[in-house]
C-alpha cells in the first residue's frame, strides 16, 4: 500500500507520521507542498503541527497551497484521506470537510491523553476495528469544532460523527469535552466517509513502552481494510 | 487603491480571545465593559483605480480567503 504524507512550512508531526505508517507497512512517500503532482497513492494525510505558522486562521494558508488542488482532485475521485489535528483545520478551511475549528473554549493550549469513541464503522477507517474506545492524544490550540445548524443537521442525518470525548467507558458528556466542540465532536468523515479529519493522533500512540497502543490498533485495522 | 477591511466573528460564534480581553480591562478598573469581541483588520494595496472593481476584487478575496463564512463576518470600511 502506499500513501503520501504532506509537508507544509511549520508541519511537525509528518516525520511521526511516517514511521507509524512505515511501521504497519505502508510503503511512504514525503510530498512538499510545493509540488503539484501527488504520487500514487491509497492514503493521504495531512498531518499535525502548524502549517505556515498558523498565520490567519489555523490551516487557512495551507487550504491555498500548490499540492492541495490534487489533494483535493485526489479526494474527490473517492481517494483516502486524512488529517491530523492541523490537518484536520486545513480539510475544513478546503471544505472538504463542513465545520471550522475554533480556539479552545478556554483559552489554552491542550496537551494530554483522551479518551474517544468511534461512532461509524460502516467506512474503510474504523471497520471491523477491535476497539470502540481508543486512548490517544492531543496537543492543540484550536480544536474546538463548530458548524452552523444546518451543518450539524446534515453531519448527524449523514452519520458523519467519526469520534467523540469520552471517558474510559465511553461516556459522553460535557466533563469530557476538553475544548468545547460542539456534541463532543473530535473527529468527523465526509458524506461519502472517504475523508477523515480528526484532533487525535494516533501516530503518538504506536508503541505501549513509550506512550499507549491503541494507535496500533488504529493502523493496524486500516491497512487491513485497504487489502 | 488602498482598501481597509475588518472581518469580525459572528455572533453566535464563541470568542475566547475577547473573554480574556474583558477580564483583563475589568483586572484594570475599566468599569462597565459588557463585553468584548475581538476581531481582524486588513489594509490591502490593489493596483486598480476603478474603486468599484477595486471592492470587488477584495470582496473575492474576502470570500476566499481573508474571512471563513461559517464563523466570521467581512466589510469593506474605506477605499482611497
Amino acid at each position: 500500500m502506499n500513501s503520501s504524507v504532506i509537508i507544509f512550512p511549520g508541519s511537525n508531526c509528518d516525520r511521526d507520521m511516517s514511521v507509524a505508517l512505515k511501521k504497519f507497512g505502508f510503503k511512504n512517500n514525503m510530498v512538499w507542498h510545493n509540488d503539484i503532482n501527488l504520487p500514487k497513492s491509497d492514503l493521504v494525510v495531512l498531518p499535525g503541527g502548524f502549517s505556515y505558522g498558523d498565520h490567519l486562521r489555523s490551516g487557512s494558508i495551507a487550504s491555498k497551497s500548490k499540492i492541495i488542488q490534487s489533494v483535493i482532485k485526489f479526494a474527490k475521485s473517492g481517494g483516502l484521506l486524512m488529517g491530523i489535528c492541523n490537518g484536520f483545520q486545513i480539510l475544513t478551511e478546503t471544505e472538504l470537510l463542513p465545520g471550522v475549528l475554533l480556539r479552545n473554549k478556554f483559552s489554552e493550549f491542550i496537551c494530554k491523553n483522551v479518551f474517544v469513541k468511534i461512532n461509524n464503522t460502516e467506512n474503510t477507517y474504523f471497520k471491523k476495528i477491535k476497539k470502540d474506545i481508543l486512548e490517544l492524544h492531543i496537543a492543540h490550540n484550536e480544536g474546538n469544532y463548530f458548524c452552523s445548524n444546518n451543518q450539524m443537521k446534515q453531519i448527524e442525518d449523514n452519520n458523519q460523527i467519526a469520534l467523540s470525548y469520552c471517558d474510559e467507558n465511553g461516556a459522553i458528556g460535557e466533563k469530557y469535552n476538553p475544548n468545547g466542540s460542539s456534541k463532543n465532536i473530535a473527529g468527523i468523515l465526509n458524506k461519502e466517509k472517504n475523508i477523515l479529519g480528526m484532533m487525535p493522533h494516533p501516530e503518538r500512540m504506536i508503541d505501549k513502552y513509550l506512550s499507549g497502543d491503541d494507535g496500533v490498533i488504529f493502523f493496524e485495522n486500516l491497512l487491513n481494510n485497504l487489502k | 487603491m488602498k482598501i481597509s477591511i475588518i472581518v469580525t466573528l459572528k455572533k453566535d460564534v464563541l470568542d475566547p480571545q475577547g473573554k480574556t480581553i474583558k477580564k483583563a480591562l475589568e483586572g484594570m478598573n475599566f468599569k462597565n465593559v459588557n463585553d468584548v469581541r475581538q476581531g481582524k483588520y486588513f489594509e490591502i494595496e490593489i493596483d486598480e483605480k476603478n474603486q468599484k472593481k477595486a471592492e470587488e476584487k477584495v470582496e473575492e478575496m474576502c470570500k476566499k480567503l481573508l474571512a471563513n463564512l461559517v464563523i466570521e463576518n467581512y466589510k469593506i470600511i474605506g477605499s482611497q
